[in-house]
């Protein structure tokens, strides 16, 4: 391995070795009881009894799968409908209020109304998770469409590209190196509102576990389901990241 | 075929509010003020010419050649290119850009590809891909990305992508703007060999004027805003052309920077 390559694992290593011995110190203290800031020990051997009896895997693949469905709609229907809207200007001047007037309502404000539509269980948490990631990806990508280089619309005229080939060839490869970092923006908060969506409607996941424990007083196990929340968290933006590098879509950064 | 005739053909650009005031604008049509960028250009170019065409910046040049690209519509007057009318861009017609005309996402292979998309035979759409990338000596560059070119490079591979589907004309838009001077140099001789090749019509819009006069057949000298055709003459001296030793050639380039407004040019 390179010296750099070195380095760069080592150094954030260090950073949460660092972390950790705050907590350590923090705790040791004695400002709160053990109950109310569980030490590092007391984390450690929490997760260990999750990992043991499936909990933690149970939970963390209950809060994927809404996220992955709702954020997965949200691709789906965000990204095309703001090609369309993009290309399509009297439809982008119609409806661009109205979008802009959906923004920024949270989605936590619909949870009322998502579990009165949809009742309980996933389907709720999957609509929140939706519209979280639906309006950033939708308004990035309509932004997205409108700041094509016109150059190359009139090379695609040039060539005489029917409708459907500019799409395929112009609008939807030219859109793509700024709709990278709009998924990875939409994913991060889609993972923030799963959290926050599991509190209300549903009996799984990592925000049921941290509400679950709450309520009987397990604050270590809180703290475990925050440290899972984080994890996760990371590897699904890497993923994301790893996707942005493939050569094709990375045309603009060079 | 490429017999390109234009017709008492005029421009007005309506003036927007932001844009600064200029000297050439009608007051009288209408309500709005208009811009006057051509005005009753009538120009006839032969089949397999190549002809440049000089004039002040901001002239009117890149509109004319742009009207006939089929890129915007002559305010009045028409454009017709083998007695067929010009109502939109073509790849009859290729319009070669001043920079960035391939399309980035795409190999040089893909760019090259774009106009024989349609073809039937794959094994002879490839065939001709690599015959054209190796008239422009790109062969070995099919992967890469225009961003991993040269400057040089780029403009070869978008001539390779405008030549592969058999134009009747190529409109070149400054299309060796920005680069140095040597690689200038060659893309004209490039550009000559080429045009001996296929003799196609070529319309090549340049500031340089030993450009044009050591690459044209004719060239065409517009005034100012709005453009109307000052010179148009034939030259008729077989390449390679050293203006330094043949006087004729001395003598209208000293003529084009006197009409160009330019008194001591060396």
């Amino acid at each position: 391995m390179s010296r750099d390559r070195v380095r760069g694992l080592l150094l954030p290593l260090l950073a949460f070795l660092v972390f950790g011995g705050l907590w350590e110190i923090v705790s040791s203290l004695g400002i709160w009881p053990p109950s109310a800031f569980p030490s590092p020990r007391r984390a450690a051997i929490g997760m260990w009894e999750l990992i043991a009896d499936g909990t933690l895997l149970k939970h963390s693949v209950a809060s994927l799968f809404r996220v992955t469905a709702g954020f997965y709609l949200a691709v789906v229907l965000g990204v095309p409908l703001g090609m369309m809207l993009g290309w399509w200007k009297t439809g982008q001047l119609m409806f661009n209020s109205i979008i802009q007037f959906l923004r920024p309502i949270s989605p936590l404000a619909w949870i009322p109304l998502a579990m009165l539509w949809f009742g309980i269980g996933d389907k709720p948490a999957v609509f929140l998770i939706f519209l979280s990631s639906f309006f950033p990806l939708l308004v990035n990508t309509v932004s997205a469409v409108n700041r094509i280089n016109s150059l190359y619309f009139q090379v695609a005229a040039n060539f005489n590209f029917n409708r459907l080939e500019t799409f395929s060839l112009i609008i939807f490869p030219a859109i793509l190196p700024a709709v990278m970092p709009a998924l990875r923006i939409s994913l991060g908060i889609a993972w923030l509102v799963v959290v926050a969506a599991e509190m209300i409607a549903v009996k799984s996941g990592l925000g049921y576990l941290i509400l679950d424990s709450r309520n009987a007083l397990r604050m270590d196990y809180v703290v475990d389901a925050m440290i899972a929340i984080g994890i996760i968290g990371i590897c699904l933006d890497r993923i994301i990241v790893k996707l942005t590098r493939i050569r094709s879509v990375s045309w603009g950064s060079v | 075929m490429g017999h390109i005739q234009v017709c008492a053909l005029s421009k007005k650009y309506m003036e927007r509010r932001t844009a600064p005031r200029t000297v050439n604008c009608s007051p009288d049509v209408g309500q709005g003020r208009y811009l006057d960028v051509l005005n009753d250009i009538n120009l006839h170019f032969e089949d397999g010419e190549l002809v440049c065409l000089l004039g002040p910046s901001g002239c009117g040049k890149t509109t004319l050649v742009r009207i006939i690209a089929g890129f915007e519509q002559p305010t009045s007057g028409s454009v017709t290119i083998d007695g067929k009318q010009v109502k939109g861009p073509s790849s009859n017609h290729i319009f070669v850009f001043q920079h960035n005309g391939l399309l980035p996402w795409m190999t040089v292979w893909d760019n090259v590809r774009l106009g024989l998309r349609h073809m039937s035979d794959r094994e002879q759409m490839n065939d001709r891909i690599r015959e054209y990338l190796d008239i422009v000596n790109l062969t070995g560059f099919e992967h890469h990305y225009p961003h991993q070119l040269s400057g040089g490079m780029q403009r070869r591979a978008e001539l390779a992508r405008a030549l592969v589907v058999n134009p009747d004309v190529l409109l070149m838009d400054e299309p060796f703007a920005g680069l140095d001077f040597l690689t200038r140099l060659k893309m004209r001789e490039e550009i000559i060999n080429m045009h001996e090749y296929f003799r196609k019509t070529i319309l090549f819009i340049t500031h340089d004027i030993e450009e044009a006069l050591v690459m044209a057949d004719r060239m065409v000298v517009f005034s100012d805003r709005p453009a109307e055709v000052r010179m148009d003459l034939k030259l008729n001296c077989s390449h390679p052309r050293d203006f330094t030793k043949e006087s004729a050639l001395e003598d209208l380039r000293r003529s084009v920077y006197m009409e160009l407004g330019v008194h001591y040019a060396l």
